[in-house]
């Protein structure tokens, strides 16, 4: 039966890489996250990297610029930012903190150079994006960051790829400033700094992602956080009562005695089947639960937010993670 | 809005190339092999191409990443049903052989940047989903093995990207900027007369500071490699996105009764309408299906009033009053889709929908697949 583990919290880390299958919600998760750790006056920073402006959405604020911008006040104190990088900016950044350049800019668009790491040259974006993300973190180190970084990153089949890219770009070039940075983003990310977090399902395919993902990152020996398994519903039922359910119980009369008089019989039929159908579901539920035990993770279940996401039900999945619902 | 016939549509012998198309997660690939299935039993032969396909579904269509090309699945009734999974540094590879001379493809096949682009990084995925479909389409043309050919996009940030990667391509081709990168292999000093207005002066100076010469002469010299084999891949993209527009093809948008998803796909949908691309409907996948037999207000009263009357510390009225919670729940998920759907429809009103209901377990099999399929 279901086990609901909200005592088990995230484990610590200065960033946090949140990843998912599409569909299983890593962004709220992410904002919820960000929520979650900017409780009791600390405060989060909280970055999307694939242009889709989701948490604007999420906290119901305007598209966000390239420039850290506050977005929400977390429980008891303390403060969500938030960041949608842009690459070509995230290499604008780059190239005047490193270099002091950024006035090749304008030269560098003209050329096409900008558009070509930008957008064309496959993997260059997320040397920046990747690049954007430790240095905000790295600002802890110089006393004037965030207590902690939330990265909405991509997708669970592309995750490792992304967080690997630094490793793949410091072997094409084998010294020089390129090499350099590249290394040093990687001391951040293969680091205990950083936890992985995996968002999933109950359900066989998100989570056969999520445990193709952790082997994926366990091989390039990326540090895993929690498994965080969202949109959990609750149900005051069990299986013994819903064996009992279909089994022939006595519903009619308990609907007649409800005042269901019209199609009793009917609606008694109704509530079996879905009674049968909710009993499967608890099973799948119970073995999908069984198979992400076996990677000995934190696994943590955040609540099925029946009305919709919105900065209310935010608030309510941040005080699962923090263990205080 | 009207109901999305997809038997109509697979039934049409003008359609020859069906895209499903949507965000990641709402089932593009199942629908696609789904479609696949259905069409092939009745009468088409089909061949799907699919690019990231779960392991479960690969193995119900009989896939393994070891093949770059379609193989029969077996178990089909009636009809033919060809699959494959698309391995992107294979097709990669298969593009430089084929354009390039021998000793240039042993060359650009093993240069490092090479190597890097073609396997793992992100973006080649779209540029090679797009290069395959051309290669099935040709095939297909020429010998007549395929009828339709059904195809679903790569997992990628955004669904717009499959169509941008020929156009993306070619902006990458015509730009300066691989002219300057192949500059040192065409002679430097040709290029840079007619470049110094441009700032080249601060441009390689930035280029060399962040690269390295090293690196940057590398560049140079695999850029300047493959611009020839390029060239013919490009004209192939240009060919397959042409074809994406021609009265044979259908986009299909997927989705699910969400609101990001069903944000996608409009943003998709309106897409394809300023491409001039047709688009044939829009599949929601996992609806909630209810009966009308019992309200949620009514199923709502009733467990109110079991609970109420002390029938709920027996047994059978706390299960009966929690199964009728259960199922007010149903009704509200149920209608909280149907709003989200409404959005849709209210933007998007000629655009044809079909409702595929939530299935309790995933797809193992053909079977299921097929199951699917009867659903559309």
């Amino acid at each position: 039966m279901a086990v609901y583990c909200a005592q088990v919290t995230v484990p610590p880390a200065d960033l946090h890489v949140v990843s998912g299958k599409g569909g299983t919600g890593k962004t709220t998760v992410a904002a919820a996250l960000a929520l979650a750790l900017a409780a009791e006056g600390r405060r989060t920073l909280l970055m999307e990297v694939e242009g889709r402006q989701g948490i604007a959405q999420l906290f119901d604020v305007p598209p966000l610029p390239h420039a850290e911008t506050r977005v929400a006040v977390a429980p008891e104190g303390g403060e969500v930012w938030a960041l949608a990088v842009d690459p070509e900016d995230a290499l604008l950044d780059y190239l005047e903190i490193f270099y002091n350049l950024r006035r090749a800019g304008s030269a560098l668009r003209k050329m096409g150079a900008i558009d070509f790491a930008t957008t064309i040259a496959p993997g260059l974006r997320d040397v920046l994006l990747t690049g954007k993300a430790i240095e905000v973190v790295r600002r802890k180190d110089k006393g004037h960051g965030y207590d902690a970084v939330v990265l909405d990153a991509p997708p669970t089949g592309r995750i490792t790829a992304f967080l690997n890219v630094n490793t793949e770009v410091s072997g094409l070039a084998r010294m020089g400033p390129i090499h350099n940075h590249a290394e040093l983003v990687m001391s951040v990310i293969a680091s205990p700094r950083t936890a992985v977090h995996l968002v999933t399902l109950l359900e066989e395919m998100p989570v056969q992602e999520t445990l193709d993902g952790i082997q994926e990152l366990r091989e390039a020996h990326l540090p895993l956080g929690a498994i965080l398994v969202n949109m959990v519903r609750r149900s005051s039922l069990d299986e013994d009562d819903l064996m009992r359910a279909s089994s022939g119980l006595a519903i009619a009369d308990q609907l007649r005695s409800a005042g269901i008089i019209r199609d009793t019989d009917a609606v008694a039929a109704l509530l079996v089947d879905e009674a049968r159908d909710l009993a499967q579901r608890l099973t799948l539920e119970d073995t999908e639960r069984d198979r992400l035990a076996t990677t000995g993770l934190p696994v943590l279940e955040l609540p099925l937010l029946r009305g919709g996401v919105d900065l209310g039900g935010l608030f309510t999945l941040a005080a699962h993670l923090r263990g205080v619902s | 809005m009207s109901d999305f016939d997809l038997d109509a549509l697979i039934d049409d012998p003008l359609i020859h190339t069906i895209v499903c198309t949507g965000s990641g997660g709402v089932g593009k690939t199942t629908t696609a092999a789904a479609l696949g299935v259905r069409a092939a039993e009745r009468g088409r032969r089909v061949c799907v191409l699919t690019i990231d396909p779960a392991k479960r579904l690969a193995q119900a269509m009989g896939l393994s990443r070891l093949d770059n090309s379609p193989r029969p699945v077996s178990g089909v009734i009636h009809g033919t049903l060809d699959a494959m999974m698309l391995d992107m540094k294979r097709t990669f590879d298969e593009v430089v052989e084929g354009h390039a001379d021998p000793e240039r493809a042993a060359q650009i096949l093993a240069n490092p940047f090479y190597q890097a682009l073609s396997s793992s990084f992100a973006g080649t995925q779209e540029y090679m989903a797009m290069e395959k479909l051309g290669q099935l389409r040709s095939q297909s043309d020429a010998d007549g093995t395929w009828d339709l050919i059904i195809v679903d996009t790569p997992p990628s940030r955004n669904a717009l990207d499959f169509l941008d990667a020929p156009k993306r391509l070619g902006t990458f081709l015509d730009g300066r900027f691989i002219r300057i990168l192949t500059a040192p292999a065409r002679g430097a000093g040709r290029s840079l007369g007619r470049l110094a207005a441009m700032g080249f002066g601060i441009f390689t100076n930035v280029l060399s500071k962040v690269l390295g010469a090293q690196v940057l002469a590398d560049v140079g010299t695999f850029v300047a490699a493959i611009d020839t084999t390029f060239g013919g891949f490009r004209e192939r993209a240009d060919a397959t996105y042409a074809l994406l527009k021609e009265r044979g093809t259908a986009f299909v948008v997927v989705a699910t009764p969400e609101p990001d998803a069903l944000r996608e796909a409009a943003y998709f949908v309106e897409r394809l309408r300023t491409d001039d691309m047709p688009l044939a409907g829009l599949v929601v996948n996992r609806v909630q299906e209810v009966s009308p037999l019992l309200g949620a207000d009514q199923a709502t009263a009733a467990a109110r009033e079991l609970e109420a009357s002390g029938a709920a510390s027996s047994e059978e009225g706390r299960i009966t009053a929690a199964l009728l919670r259960e199922h007010a729940a149903r009704i509200q998920t149920a209608a909280r889709q149907e709003h989200v759907i409404g959005r849709f429809t209210a933007a998007h009103p000629l655009v044809a929908i079909a409702r595929v209901p939530a299935l309790p377990e995933d797809v193992h099999d053909l079977a299921g697949l097929r199951r699917i399929g009867e659903l559309f």
